[in-house]
């Protein structure tokens, strides 16, 4: 059997005609990058002295600072984040309906509106009132970043953990409350320990879009590592010319770490809870859904009764339903049985995306 | 409210520039979205890793950064005077198709085993495979995730607004900078970004319920 579903073992002449593909395939890709070479060349980016700017220590403080105050930003907002997130979850599953209302209010707003607006407008307001913000006023572009970053990243957090919340079997909360449990008791002994053990991947995944999105600190024109690169790569001057490119390759490469690091973490968590027997399924590494939960029929306070696993108001689909696999670029044929269900995977409200 | 009636011709406009570039944006990540999840399902290793290569790439990169790339990189190197537009949707395009590669490629790997199977056991080459049995199957599990892809490229494209493309942000950015009350901009422009997002998830539950079958 072969690594896919979608063809066979091949026969001989299959294998001439795979053979012939692998060829024109080979050549067409290594083309690709052949040309992309050939351009940079004739535009003078492979030149040593182009190159030669990141052995001066200036280049290299520049970027290091332009990491540390990008790393800044991502540790400040992503704890920020994560508390705002499981305030918003369990004030949105709170009994009293003044308080999930505005919970709800809040998340499905901050949720579908750009960051990018978000942050805008804060920093705006910050920059109107500079004078009677005190620390935040000193620096306003890097709180309205991190600001920005906590609001926006903690309705998804939100999110994520309320679906985790709802996936705890309601024999669990009714078994509580049988004990005697108070309401705080069930919520911070049962509930949540369960949601964020099972919702890890996805939150780290999250935790990945809020790096990823510190480089919105660029428009706002705080130094992080975009804004510091790309003034450091204005001043340069090398063959007559900025060296954007180099730069602009080397900060990837720099995201492009960060971000694999991070969500290789996330896959590994994933990785290990499958193994677990216990508790509730853990979710796949991957990001939260988009869409907005205001029309669900599943609203509504958690009490005694929990809402059912399967309700269509949770945002992110169970664990099971992760496709990809970890195995490069093969494809990971899955059991047949699993995806015959009238369920499909990735339900109403469920999707999810496969995480290489 | 003064604001938006004072300035409604920019309203309509940066309105009308945010659903156009998500439209483009969109039509251009579904193509190469789904012919780089044929690739990395294909027989042939290069192809695959190509595949592999692009979906990495673009997702773990800022959008922010292929903007730039999109700006100061693609220009110079490969192919100049583009227009604004253009690069906003290439950037734009090119992110996001590596999310619907994702969602395709899990749509195709959810389509049952027997299927493509008995695909192949009626002498079907793996094109057809592809294109008459299993894609359209994976159609129904990939609508939910490709709404979800569809709202997050419209809040993305809010980042072309701060690259001089007219639309909802540069709306924002513009009126603020004029100097009326930002909390007033930021509500229509919110407002604006909110009937968009409804009406795709709209659509696609439309779709979904139409092309849900019962098995």
């Amino acid at each position: 059997m072969s690594s896919s579903v979608l063809y066979d073992a091949p026969g001989p002449k299959a294998r001439v005609r795979n053979i012939v593909f692998t060829v024109v395939g080979s050549a067409a890709v290594l083309g690709l990058i052949v040309f992309a070479i050939y351009r940079l060349n004739v535009k003078g980016v492979l030149e040593p002295e182009v190159w030669n700017i990141f052995n001066n220590a200036g280049v290299r403080a520049n970027i290091r600072d332009g990491v540390l105050s990008t790393l800044k930003v991502f540790a400040l907002a992503g704890v920020l984040s994560l508390v705002l997130g499981l305030l918003l979850a369990v004030a949105r599953l709170s009994d009293h309906k003044p308080v999930s209302l505005l919970a709800t209010g809040f998340i499905e707003l901050f949720r579908a509106v750009p960051l990018l607006i978000t942050i805008y407008a804060l920093w705006v307001v910050f920059l109107s009132y500079k004078d009677d913000l005190g620390v935040v006023g000193e620096n306003t572009a890097f709180w309205a970043l991190v600001i920005g970053l906590t609001v926006y990243n903690g309705c998804v957090q939100a999110e994520v953990l309320r679906a985790g919340i709802n996936a705890v079997p309601r024999g669990q909360v009714e078994a509580a409350y049988a004990l005697g449990l108070r309401k705080t008791q069930v919520m911070t002994m049962l509930l949540v320990p369960q949601a964020v053990r099972s919702m890890l991947p996805t939150m780290i995944s999250q935790l990945v879009v809020t790096l990823k999105d510190t480089s919105l600190g660029y428009i706002i024109t705080y130094a992080e590592l975009l804004y510091a690169a790309r003034t450091m790569a204005n001043n340069i001057i090398v063959n007559g010319e900025n060296p954007i490119t180099a730069v602009v390759i080397v900060v990837g490469a720099i995201y492009i770490a960060l971000c694999l690091a991070l969500s290789s973490l996330a896959t590994w968590i994933e990785k290990r809870g499958r193994r677990a027997k216990t508790g509730i399924a853990v979710a796949a590494a991957a990001e939260p859904a988009e869409a907005p939960g205001v029309l669900d029929a599943s609203e509504g306070p958690l009490g005694p009764v929990a809402a059912a696993p399967e309700a269509p108001g949770v945002p992110v689909a169970p664990a099971d339903e992760v496709a990809g696999s970890a195995a490069g670029g093969q494809a990971d044929p899955r059991d047949g049985d699993e995806s015959d269900g009238p369920d499909a995977p990735g339900g109403p409200g469920g999707p999810d995306l496969g995480k290489k | 409210m003064n604001v938006l009636l004072d300035h409604l011709p920019e309203f309509r406009e940066g309105f009308i520039g945010t659903v156009l570039l998500t439209l483009a944006s969109g039509l251009l990540a579904m193509v190469l979205g789904v012919v780089i999840a044929g690739f990395r399902v294909s027989p042939i290793a290069p192809l695959r890793f190509f595949g592999t290569a692009w979906v990495t790439l673009f997702r773990n990169t800022p959008l922010t950064l292929l903007f730039l790339v999109a700006w100061f990189v693609v220009p110079v190197i490969f192919a100049p005077g583009l227009n604004p537009w253009t690069k906003a949707l290439l950037a734009l395009g090119f992110y996001t198709s590596a999310f619907v590669c994702e969602a395709v490629r899990s749509g195709i790997n959810t389509v049952p085993l027997g299927q493509a199977e008995a695909a192949r056991s009626i002498g079907m080459t793996f094109f057809q495979t592809l294109r008459l049995i299993v894609l359209p199957q994976a159609t129904r599990t990939v609508i939910p995730p490709l709404s979800s892809i569809f709202i997050a490229l419209t809040k993305n494209s809010a980042i072309a607004g701060a690259f001089s493309v007219t639309e909802l942000f540069g709306v924002q950015k513009l009126l603020s900078d004029k100097g009326f009350a930002i909390a007033w901009i930021f509500l229509w422009v919110a407002i604006g970004y909110l009937v968009i997002t409804f009406t795709i998830s709209g659509l696609f539950r439309l779709l979904e319920r139409r092309m849900g079958v019962a098995r």
